[in-house]
């Protein structure tokens, strides 16, 4: 590989070195991250996968690890979903007990820290942290668990049923000049036959890098809502890997809005390990300014009589920039396995480019797979059936628009958090075009 | 000798036993009508005779025409002249009917030890079943059964048994999804292929096709067994009685 | 029409069981010395007595093919070739003294082609195709030359274009294909020994269908066809290229290019249709076949349209592409590729729009069966200048049996808000209903999966020309011989 030569991998130096407390598992752990990260290096345009999303600039900036933890943060409630919800907080990757509201989960739902837990019980801990994220090909979870330290850990007990969603919300936050990275790490357990519904919130403000990754466990029988927010800062970057795994019966619903950040890159991997399982994972995406949105994902039917589905739409605005990627894999014991993707995008302007990779792997017979991909503008016979009927064109243009996004939102199986991200896609619009207003 | 001989025919689908003991016999030229309520194991008798996959015969015979029919692959069972008219037509894009009965006939005509057609023979064959039967040029090019309603399906079922020309015609449920014009139009095609040598095998569910298409012989079939057997009278006491009054309750 | 039946008839009854071209001529070759080297390629410059500056362009060309990796990023998976233990030179004993018409050709090369079911005088007499015959590496005959010469059409061996048009081939050779594009070009670039060379002029609709036919016949000789077909201002031409190969145990290489280049309102229609042996059902032997076919619609309103049908190849590499640079070009890519046994086949298209109101369709049908593994590779690319442009691509796989692969890649990059892009894909296989009726009709089940198959392909197999068409529906019944059990 004489590729190694010119290979990039900034953020490595300051690594951590494990604490005496740390049991071996972990350091062990942590150290097999740093040594993928340094052997593949930061991904460029040359990596297949990474193709489309550049990450010369992000290589450059000056990102140092968080320090002493920032103290007066409150939760930008303005930003997040209006939801009903139980809250957990990170700010800056570290989790803030003082900021969350975990009063009155029921029973068999568990929420903390990571950090605490490493603590208190690692060996709960042990036999699933690190199991998901170790894909080959990914230096960026790899890197994030060469810094493995803290981040959420939600345990739910077989058959537990959570009443109301429970809200993770990670801040960014740089203090003063000084930009930061940090490595919020998310682990979830769902138990056999539970029934949740998780909602993943990312805002923040300044310059910094947010490298997350998630492993997701999801027993037999059990029910995921998943929903992640991602409105990270104008200046932020925001790379995140998830990883999920589905046993049988299990249904996941996983659903993405992105509209923040500078650069932003949300993977998200699903193993349908298991017999009739349902896997949705669909999203939405705006993008404006110089922005740079991706969403990749990549759903691995293992076994037989699966199914899954994929509905993405996205905006794309000013110069920005917006990237699909969608893989489906069908392995040769996965028969009758149905497989649905989509990816609409709509280039509002002179400069936005759209840039789509939607693929299908497939080595068992008896399938029904498709895809399908689209990219243009609004609908000219639409817009002018509404000014038509008196509606002025920038209306006309904001009604279509809204339209089209909302329809990848419907997608959402929980109603509760489909009128939340709804009225927050809305919202997302308004500001804009005050903002066009203002320009 | 008669031209099919079931005796003591037991079938399963995916392990389940759905015949329980079939006997029929149909002598050339005969037109018979088994009639039964749903899930009584119609279509599955008319799978079994054509042979298809997943059908699976654990006891009893079929002798059709001398020879033991069970042995035979489906494709030699079409081509010793049985053809079955589906209750489903299955489409196949991007081939056209007309091209499909071309290389259907051919093939029959080959077990036959006959020569194919040319393009000309088969274009003037064809058209003259098809004027009988309201079967447009236009139906003739469009792709096989894609597209096509429910009447133009059954109309061209009939098109091909009138083209293949069978010794024994199978009919599974031919009026079902039809109007009363497309019926008539259905019947009379089947009329027009009465002969004294052709057999045919009508399954239906309701009497209203038997107006239309006069039977020999009539059966009733319910859970698997024929329970009674009778002339053109008992499809006329089924349609004022019910079929609970023949099968008993269990299977009204 | 009369001829190719027949030619049909002819093939069939020389077939023996596995593949049907494949037998082997024995005429005593003269050689260039095995393996590769700046000697081979001045070897082969000489030979073809060729001007100083092809010499140069080769010399260049193959000192950047030895600095140039692999391409890697095909799904396809193979021994590394072992360029040293090769051919790259082999004609006929003939080549001297050039035949001046079909009585002069050495008669066992016309009983090869009578084997291979392409009788040269029938195909002149019967179905008016002018055929420029490659056999290895030199062509032998040429025909119907005159009349293209009345209407000023330019239809000869490339090695003797060079000679008697060299402005033109100066001009065009390597425009559309550079020599640096990729390690196949650079190496068919630095040693090809002939292929076919097209001009037609302004306003001029050529009057037949130009044909070639392809055959690899020498043990190890790799073969590097090089083709450019020039369409001046509001001319016409359809292309059709054929090829069979001979059944051997090595691997051997073909590397051809083919370069494209339309002006303003001209059209060519270049169609394919590819059989070369594709080995064994365990993979043994089988042709290597890394195909760069480009396209460049240079004038407004010109149209270039590939169509293909592969089923043949150990390996197929091959992405007919299309540059729609003059406003309101259109370009079209119409495949059927069908993969059984051990064969791969990586093969796609590019559509790269630049021009304002380019249009491009993209239809690809493929057939996997046995345990091949087959991959649709397909760039569509937007960029910013194309106001208007449209692309509408259809990709759709059958698969036939469990052991085998079938896959979609399609990059889409759009960069103008007026485009629009649509792209579709769908995977499936012959359903037991289907195959069920047919049965049920007295087809057999290998007639049955031929006619399903020829169905499901019939949107790219109406787009070829009457000649190939008959013999193309029957190789795809060939092909998939033994797939269904």
């Amino acid at each position: 590989m004489t590729r190694n030569v010119t290979k990039l991998h900034p953020f490595a130096d300051s690594a951590p070195a494990s604490r005496s407390d740390d049991p071996t598992w972990l350091s062990a752990l942590r150290q097999d991250g740093l040594r993928r990260y340094r052997d593949a290096g930061l991904p460029t345009p040359r990596t297949e996968a990474w193709k489309y999303t550049n990450l010369r600039r992000l290589s450059r900036m000056l990102f140092q690890p968080v320090g002493s933890s920032v103290e007066d943060v409150s939760v930008p409630e303005d930003r997040l979903p209006k939801l009903d919800a139980y809250r957990a907080v990170l700010v800056n990757g570290r989790y803030r007990a003082d900021l969350s509201r975990l009063d009155g989960m029921p029973k068999g739902v568990h929420v903390s820290g990571i950090a605490d837990v490493l603590r208190a019980s690692p060996a709960k801990l042990e036999p699933l942290l690190g199991r998901l994220a170790v894909h080959e090909g990914k230096p960026l979870a790899d890197l994030n668990t060469a810094y493995l330290d803290d981040g959420f850990c939600v345990f739910i007990d077989d058959g537990a049923v959570l009443d109301k969603p429970l809200h993770l919300v990670s801040i960014g936050a740089s203090s003063g000049t000084d930009p930061v990275c940090f490595y919020p790490r998310l682990l979830v357990s769902a138990g056999a036959d539970c029934i949740a519904t998780i909602v993943e919130s990312h805002v923040g403000d300044g310059a910094y890098f947010s490298n997350g990754a998630a492993e997701i466990w999801v027993g037999a029988g059990a029910v995921l809502n998943h929903c992640k927010v991602q409105v990270e800062g104008a200046e932020a970057y925001h790379i995140a890997d998830t990883a999920i795994h589905l046993s049988d019966r299990a249904v996941y619903d996983g659903f993405v809005f992105q509209s923040g950040g500078l650069l932003a890159r949300n993977e998200v991997y699903a193993s349908l390990d298991g017999e009739k399982i349902e896997c949705r994972i669909s999203g939405a995406y705006l993008a404006t300014g110089k922005q740079h949105i991706d969403n990749t994902t990549f759903i691995d039917h293992v076994k037989p009589d699966c199914k899954s589905r994929e509905v993405f739409k996205g905006v794309l605005d000013g110069t920005s920039r917006a990237v699909f990627q969608g893989k489906i894999l069908v392995r040769k014991d996965a028969q009758k396995t149905d497989g649905f993707q989509l990816n609409k995008a709509l280039l509002l302007s002179t400069g936005a480019e759209m840039d789509s990779k939607p693929e299908l792997e497939i080595y068992a017979d008896d399938v029904k797979c498709s895809h399908g991909a689209t990219v243009g503008e609004l609908d000219a016979d639409a817009l002018f059936y509404l000014r038509a009927r008196g509606i002025d064109l920038e209306t006309a243009r904001n009604l279509l628009v809204a339209a089209f996004v909302d329809d990848a939102v419907g997608e959402i199986q929980n109603a509760a958090v489909r009128e939340a991200v709804s009225e927050m896609v809305q919202a997302q619009f308004a500001m804009r075009n005050e903002d066009e207003i203002d320009e | 000798m008669a031209l099919l001989e079931v005796k003591n025919l037991h079938a399963s689908v995916g392990g389940k036993e759905i015949l329980k003991g079939i006997d029929l016999v149909i002598e050339p030229g005969e037109v018979h009508a088994i009639m039964g309520p749903n899930g009584s194991g119609k279509s599955t008798l008319s799978y079994v005779l054509a042979g298809r996959d997943g059908y699976e015969v654990t006891e009893g015979s079929v002798q059709y025409d001398g020879q033991d029919l069970l042995a035979l692959a489906p494709d030699e069972r079409a081509g010793a002249g049985l053809f079955l008219g589906f209750q489903y037509p299955v489409e196949i894009p991007g081939v056209t009917t007309m091209n499909f009965l071309k290389t259907a006939l051919n093939a029959v005509r080959q077990y036959r030890e006959e020569k194919p057609l040319d393009a000309m023979q088969f274009l003037k064959y064809v058209r003259e079943r098809a004027a009988m039967l309201n079967v447009t040029d236009d139906m003739l090019r469009r792709a096989l059964n894609v597209g096509f309603s429910g009447g133009e399906k059954k109309r061209n079922e009939i098109l091909q048994m009138a083209v293949l020309e069978p010794t024994l015609a199978v009919l599974d449920e031919t009026d079902s999804g039809l109007d009363i014009d497309a019926l008539k139009v259905v019947a009379e095609g089947v009329n027009a292929m009465r002969t004294p040598e052709r057999s045919m095998l009508i399954i239906t569910h309701y009497q209203r096709l038997l107006d239309y298409i006069q039977p020999d012989h009539v059966h009733v079939l319910a859970n698997g067994r024929i329970l009674r057997s009778g002339g053109k009278e008992l499809a006329l006491e089924l349609e004022e009685k019910g079929y609970g009054a023949i099968t008993g309750a269990e299977a009204a | 029409m009369a001829a190719t039946t027949e030619t049909v008839e002819q093939v069939q009854t020389l077939a023996n069981d596995g593949y049907k071209h494949g037998f082997v001529t024995d005429i005593e070759m003269e050689t260039a010395p095995k393996g590769l080297s700046e000697d081979t390629v001045r070897f082969i410059s000489a030979k073809k007595n060729e001007p100083e500056w092809l010499l140069e362009w080769r010399l260049t060309a193959y000192r950047h093919w030895l600095t140039m990796p692999e391409p890697q990023w095909a799904k396809v998976k193979f021994d590394p070739i072992d360029y040293q233990d090769s051919y790259y030179y082999a004609a006929p004993k003939s080549d001297d003294d050039r035949p001046k018409s079909l009585d002069e050709i050495d008669p066992k090369l016309l009983e090869t082609y009578k084997k291979l079911g392409i009788p040269l005088l029938e195909q002149e007499l019967l179905a008016g195709v002018a055929v420029d015959a490659v056999f290895d590496s030199v062509s032998v005959a040429t025909t119907y030359k005159k009349k293209l010469e009345e209407v000023g059409v330019i239809f000869c061996p490339i090695s003797e274009a060079i000679q008697t048009h060299p402005e033109l081939v100066r001009q065009y050779m390597g425009s559309i294909v550079p020599y640096g594009d990729n390690k196949h070009a650079a190496l068919n670039s630095a040693v090809f020994t002939d292929g076919s060379f097209v001009y037609i002029p302004k306003g001029v609709r050529c009057p037949m269908e130009l044909s070639t036919y392809f055959r690899i016949n020498a043990e190890n000789t790799g073969q590097f066809e090089r083709t450019l077909i020039i369409a001046d201002e509001g001319s016409y031409v359809s292309y059709l290229e054929g090829c069979t190969a001979p059944q051997r145990d090595e691997h051997q290489l073909h590397a051809a290019v083919v370069e494209l280049i339309t002006m303003d309102d001209a059209e060519i229609k270049y169609s394919t249709v590819q059989n070369w042996y594709p080995g064994d059902e365990e993979g043994r032997g089988g042709i290597y076949n890394f195909v760069t076919k480009r396209g460049l619609c240079r004038g407004r309103n010109s149209k270039i349209a590939w169509t293909q049908v592969e089923t043949g190849s150990a390996i197929t590499w091959k992405y007919p592409s299309c540059v729609l640079e003059g406003d309101g070009s259109i370009g079209e890519f119409y495949s059927v590729a069908i993969t059984n046994n051990m064969q791969q086949a990586d093969t796609g298209t590019k559509m790269i729009h630049i021009g304002k109101n380019t249009r491009s369709t993209i239809v690809s049908k493929g057939i996997s069966a046995g345990r091949a593994d087959q991959t649709y590779r397909g760039l569509v690319k937007i960029l910013a200048s194309a106001e208007g442009a449209q692309n509408h691509t259809q990709c759709d796989s059958l698969l036939i049996g469990d052991q085998c692969g079938a896959h979609t890649v399609p990059y889409i990059e759009c960069a103008n808000p007026t485009a629009s892009v649509a792209h579709e894909a769908t995977t499936a296989k012959i359903s037991d209903e289907q195959l069920f009726y047919c049965l049920q009709r007295g087809l057999s089940e290998e007639e049955a999966v031929s006619l399903i198959v020829n169905g499901f392909c019939k949107e790219v197999m109406k787009t070829l020309p009457m000649e190939f068409a008959v013999e193309a529906q029957k190789l795809i019944g060939i092909s998939l011989e033994g797939s269904v059990g």
